[in-house]
């Protein structure tokens, strides 16, 4: 057994030599330290958020007034499903080498995602036209368009880096680097969703109980 | 026409020299001077380059160059370039408060405001971490014996990315004014409402561009150090500037998120009216004291950790002695690096938390300080005994043990909240921390590049005037810090730019004094590299071991080949490299050789740093084209090398034994030098370890290495 099948039996790139498993590693775990530098990012937008949205409200609306929590919960299926979409593409890279089935899935994924991003786009619309819940009302305010936004922004730039990956698996075929492109990508596709459910949790149904 | 959508907030009144024009004043004349200075320094430069024909070689050997080692020397030539503003800048500080009894001086309060914010935004951003960073770029992957780091095309886009923000703080001394509102820049004064104008976004942008290229620094080393040591090298065989090294990376992942954090936030309040730091609706500048001292603690031991793996390599070389305590000063590392997440409140023990929250970072604070007199003892002890050399590393260490402590000291009493409340915000603190960052971080550098200057360039610094510099650098910075301590005692507040106790004048003179001879020293190390670039022939090291060195980087040639190792070394025990020496195992031929992949120059790094630093100043002065276009750029030069295929290059086994073989022959057929003609012309490179003087003839070849990959 080699080294790397001994640290990581379950990395998507079957099929390879071993040589390009061995260099997957370095990558892959660059990438995971990446996220992780990301993830601070994230916990200190929440830590943020966590005390503007009680001190922060000023003359503005509190949590419970501005959040409709069915389109945020419509929202996370949209995003749960596009990852679940995500790990079919991947399983057509590994088992089946497929090039069509990959960029299938992706579209799927791709689709589901934009259609997140747009759905939170018409939440923030209908936070400013039907509550006047603006950025610039109150640092509650700024402090959840910064959380959220940074994600929707995450999210697009994934969206956009799908569409880049789709080009390439067209050009190069499943080439050991596009996989490692695509592995990447489903990583960073996971971590969104973590990232979501905490502001699902915490910032929506949090913020509409109390 | 409206120019605006064109220049933005651009007007001709922007440009330094319209102050001077307008109202002619000594402040405004500095302040023109200075701006000319820039000028005139970047055309010189330019006209250099043509008349010299050196943009092709600049671009093709260097900015395009993803190697570790080039970047490595960019970042430290960086910095000391940089170094030179920001010390000049602080001497007209000491200068204006030497002659500002009551009011007078000849800075204004605004310019004195802009010089001591630039100072400080410079010295730690653009001059001590490029200065650790290109420090851990050079050595680090030859400790470890890689042939790079992980990613070199993103270390590459890292120090393109820091030289954008360096650019960018450069260009403020020409087109508009630098903020105010000091290194720290708290809102609310540096919000809209206090701070309109351009300052406080110069700084916003050029300290985000530096954080990016640090956080993606410190990913890039952490995963070298994991992934990339040689077949033996075990955490636990590593050298110590490595360990350093690993510590400062994981540091940076996780500490420069929050600074991106505070300055985004802040530019959102300036630029879109957002509520994070403002006073009323809402905003809360304690959120920003909190986000900033958690980068900014964290952020002192960024830099002075490398600077203590410097400190362990030099005292260990120049005493010819295994390091003392090597676990220990592993695990010291290690807890110093974890407790200082664990303390950034003491930043602002006056901001109106409980007496119980104040103690307890207190205690966390001075708990520091026990991991760190671990270390100390460690140094001194490795001195015990040994075969010290007061070489000019040797000098600035010793000098470092001394100091250090005593601004440790001061640490400890400023960690009482008690005696902080006493005199927070005065010059005891200023004090405090230059004596911990000067005779701790920057002359840790100044002494590793005395000790690692023959091994990037192959040949030695002229020792002489290396003492020299250090002769002035020490008790200069003892004469203008030192008097710090009084003043501040004394009430003297920091920040400020006039006075009128009469008390304070002799300190202030003294400290002027200190100032200059910093100068001087400044000045005799620039000397010092020009005078032995000129005497390059008679100071030559080539054979890569002009210290008696320890870890791998010594037993490759100097300047070290594109490939750093012919073969891949195997590691059986700590001080890898002196084992050999002492077995008589090295500079043996390895059995057989390889191709060797190296990545190839790309202009994908400098054309990043380009637009990076257009869409920067492009925000500064809200040219919004510029901001858009330049943005698209930056991820069209990315998605485009994303689909470059012939990314590597093989250098054939055949040029690679060529080159190894030549130099393991030159090597044997070399007298080997002892400690004591270290400085001597006879000095080429290949040292011989105490007690084996009696080996100091021509080497056998010995028998072939056999190669395991
Ligand atoms: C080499 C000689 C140096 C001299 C003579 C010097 C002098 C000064 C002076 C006069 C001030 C202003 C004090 C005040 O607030 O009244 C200052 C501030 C400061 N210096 Fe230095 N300095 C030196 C080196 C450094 C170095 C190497 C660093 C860091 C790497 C550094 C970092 C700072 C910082 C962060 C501030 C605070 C700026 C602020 O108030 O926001 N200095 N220095
Ligand atoms: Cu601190």
């Amino acid at each position: 057994m080699s080294l790397s099948e001994r640290l990581h039996p379950g990395i998507n790139l079957a099929g390879t030599d071993p040589e390009s498993h061995e260099a997957a590693e370095e990558v892959l775990f660059g990438f995971w330290i990446f996220l992780m530098s990301d993830l601070v990012l994230f916990a200190v937008l929440f830590a943020t958020y966590a005390a503007m949205s009680v001190q922060g409200i000023a003359e503005g609306p509190r949590p419970a007034e501005v959040f409709d929590l069915t389109a945020a919960f419509l929202e996370t299926l949209l995003l749960l499903f596009s990852s679940f979409a995500f790990g079919f593409a991947m399983l057509e890279m590994k088992y089946r080498e497929n090039r069509r089935g990959v960029l299938g899935w992706l579209l799927v994924t791709g689709l589901l995602g934009a259609g997140f991003v747009g759905m939170e786009l018409h939440d923030y619309y209908v936070m400013v036209t039907a509550h006047g819940a603006t950025p610039q009302t109150s640092g509650f305010l700024s402090a959840y368009y910064l959380l959220t936004g940074t994600h929707a922004l995450h999210v697009s730039s994934g969206l956009v880096w799908m569409a880049v990956m789709a080009v390439q698996v067209v050009v190069f075929g499943l080439s050991p680097a596009v996989k490692l492109r695509l592995m990447r990508l489903a990583l960073f596709w996971h971590m969104l969703d973590v990232v979501w459910i905490g502001i699902f949790t915490f910032v929506y149904l949090y913020g509409v109980v109390s | 026409m409206n120019w605006e959508l064109i220049f933005g907030q651009i007007k001709w009144t922007s440009f330094v020299f319209a102050g001077m024009i307008e109202n002619p004043s000594l402040s405004e004349a500095i302040a023109s001077g200075a701006g000319s200075i820039a000028v005139l320094g970047a055309l010189g430069t330019v006209v250099l380059l043509t008349v010299k024909g050196w943009w092709v070689p600049l671009w093709r050997d260097w900015l395009t160059s993803v190697d570790h080692k080039k970047v490595g020397i960019m970042y430290i030539v960086l910095a000391l370039v940089m170094f030179a503003r920001a010390v000049i800048e602080a001497a007209l500080m000491r200068a204006q408060q030497l002659a500002a009894t009551d009011g007078g001086g000849f800075l204004s309060a605004d310019h004195f405001g802009q010089l001591f914010s630039t100072h400080g935004t410079i010295m730690i951003f653009f001059v001590a971490m490029p200065f650790i960073t290109g420090l851990m770029n050079y050595v680090m992957p030859l400790q470890i014996g890689a042939r790079d780091v992980s990613f070199p095309l993103l270390n590459a886009i890292s120090l393109m990315l820091t030289m954008a923000g360096a650019v960018l703080i450069m260009v403020s001394l020409v087109v508009g004014q630098f903020s105010t509102g000091g290194w720290s820049a708290y809102p609310p004064f540096t919000g809209i409402e206090f701070s309109p104008g351009e300052g406080v976004d110069y700084w916003i942008w050029a300290v985000s561009l530096g954080s990016i290229g640090s956080t993606l620094t410190g990913l890039n080393f952490a995963v070298t150090i994991y992934k990339k040591r040689c077949p033996g090298m075990s955490l636990f065989r590593m050298p110590l500037f490595t360990w350093t090294t690993l510590c400062t990376s994981i540091l940076m992942i996780f500490a420069m998120a929050p600074l991106t954090a505070a300055t985004i936030m802040l530019a959102l309040d300036r630029y879109a009216g957002f509520h994070f730091f403002t006073n009323g609706d809402g905003g809360n500048m304690m959120n920003y004291a909190n986000l900033f001292w958690l980068f900014g603690h964290p952020e002192v031991y960024i830099l002075i950790l490398p600077a203590f793996g410097v400190w362990s390599e030099v005292v260990a070389t120049y005493s010819s002695k295994r390091i003392y305590g090597y676990t220990s000063l592993v695990y010291a590392t290690m807890c110093i690096a974890v407790l200082s997440f664990a303390v950034w409140l003491h930043h602002f023990f006056t901001m109106g938390q409980s007496a119980n929250v104040n103690a307890i970072f207190g205690i966390a604070t001075m708990i520091i300080g026990v991991p760190t007199g671990v270390k100390v003892y460690d140094w001194l002890l490795t001195m015990v005994g040994g075969r010290i050399r007061l070489t000019t590393a040797m000098l600035f260490h010793i000098n470092f043990l001394l100091t250090f402590i005593l601004g440790g000291m001061t640490g400890v009493l400023l960690a009482n909240p008690g005696i902080d409340f006493q005199v927070h915000n005065t010059l005891f603190l200023v004090a405090h921390f230059h004596n911990m960052i000067i005779p701790g971080v920057l002359f840790g550098m100044f002494a590793a590049v005395q000790f690692w200057f023959p091994k990037a360039f192959g040949f030695r610094l002229h020792e002489g005037l290396g003492r020299a510099s250090f002769w002035c650098f020490a008790p200069g910075f003892l004469l203008a810090f030192f008097p710090l301590y009084w003043l501040g005692m004394m009430g003297a507040t920091r920040r400020t730019f006039t006075w009128s106790n009469p008390d304070y004048l002799p300190w202030f003179a003294l400290a002027m004094l200190g100032a200059a001879l910093i100068l001087a020293g400044f000045a005799f190390m620039v000397m010092q590299i020009v005078v032995s670039v000129r005497r390059r022939a008679e100071l030559a090291a080539p054979l890569g071991d002009p210290w008696d060195g320890r870890a791998l980087e010594w037993s490759i040639p100097s300047p070290p080949p594109a490939w750093n190792f012919a073969v891949l070394p195997q590691v059986t025990a700590r001080d890898a490299f002196y084992e050999a020496k002492k077995d008589g195992t090295a500079y043996r031929s390895p059995a057989a050789y390889e191709d060797i992949e190296v990545p190839r120059n790309t202009a994908t790094a400098p054309l990043i740093g380009l637009f990076a630093c257009a869409w920067a100043f492009g925000l500064v002065w809200h040219i919004w084209w510029l901001v858009i276009v330049s943005f698209v750029l930056i991820w069209a030069v990315v998605i485009a090398r994303s689909f470059a295929t012939h990314t590597e290059e093989i250098v054939p086994a055949a040029t690679v034994k060529a080159a190894n073989e030549a130099f393991l022959a030159a090597v044997r057929a070399t007298p080997g030098v002892t400690r004591d003609q270290e400085m001597t012309a006879a000095n080429r490179g290949r040292a011989i370890p105490e007690s084996l003087e009696a080996s100091a003839g021509a080497l056998a070849a010995g028998a072939a290495v056999e190669v395991t990959r």
